[in-house]
């Protein structure tokens, strides 16, 4: 199953500055752990220690977030397309 | 006129410093935030977006509507010129939480202040591994002077 995953710039050092890669998965957890099998630091960027996605990280199933659906343990479709944007925030 | 980012002033035209204005003033109490699009350091949009948090003293963009928007930059071959948000009653200058949730090391950091209400103002910053740079804002080609009440800003 082949999953398209569109990487924001701040985030490209982990993929040789690649915009856009592509990895396997059933579910959004599965596809992290391949992706971080083939570019070192991506996993750590995206997943905290506890497991989930970490809270600054928005990730989108075809534009829709994650956090609507099953968080990093979505189910994902072949074809499917996934976004991520590191938040922006601050006070 | 063609305008080009130095590293040194962040240029706006007058349109869009007001938009930014109205835009903080627009929801006082509460922070409002937006992006800045560009292509080779001309502004071509900005972009309101929704304060998810919907707080005074904190803002987090709504991931649904950003990305929204960094689609549409994308779409369009723009770059992501500048992020901004208001400080509704304290000054524009970048705050602990602005410094460590600063994760877009290439955008330009503006924050509006509402501090005075009748003298708004803007201040421009690059903030890069938890350092603070402040530009010199130009409007329609004249640079303002920084708010001489502001403490200095580090690394000038």
């Amino acid at each position: 199953m082949a999953i398209e995953v569109r990487v924001p710039t701040v985030l490209r050092k982990h993929t040789d500055g690649e915009r856009r890669v592509s990895g396997d998965g059933d579910h959004l957890r599965e596809l992290i752990n391949d992706l971080g099998n083939r570019h070192d630091g991506l996993r750590t960027a995206l997943v905290a220690d506890d497991g989930s996605l970490h809270r600054f990280i928005n990730v989108y199933i075809n534009d829709e977030d994650v956090r609507f659906m099953k968080g990093i343990d979505t189910p994902l479709s072949d074809g499917d397309v996934v976004s991520i944007l590191p938040a922006v925030a601050g006070g | 006129m063609t305008t080009v980012q130095s590293s040194r002033e962040f240029h706006l035209d007058r349109s869009t410093h007001d938009d930014l204005i109205e835009h903080a003033r627009s929801d006082v109490p509460y922070e409002v935030c937006g992006l800045l699009a560009g292509i080779d350091g001309r502004l071509t949009a900005h972009y309101r977006i929704p304060n998810a948090a919907r707080s005074m003293t904190f803002y987090n963009m709504d991931p649904t509507a950003m990305l929204a928007a960094m689609n549409e930059m994308d779409d369009n071959d723009w770059d992501l010129l500048g992020i901004y948000h208001s400080h509704t009653h304290t000054e524009a200058y970048p705050s602990s939480t602005d410094i460590e949730l600063a994760f877009y090391a290439d955008a330009v950091y503006l924050i509006v202040s509402l501090q005075d209400p009748e003298d708004p103002h803007i201040r421009a910053f690059d903030i890069v591994d938890g350092e603070v740079c402040e530009r010199t804002l130009v409007i329609d080609g004249e640079r303002c002077a920084a708010d001489p009440a502001a403490p200095a800003a580090g690394n000038m």
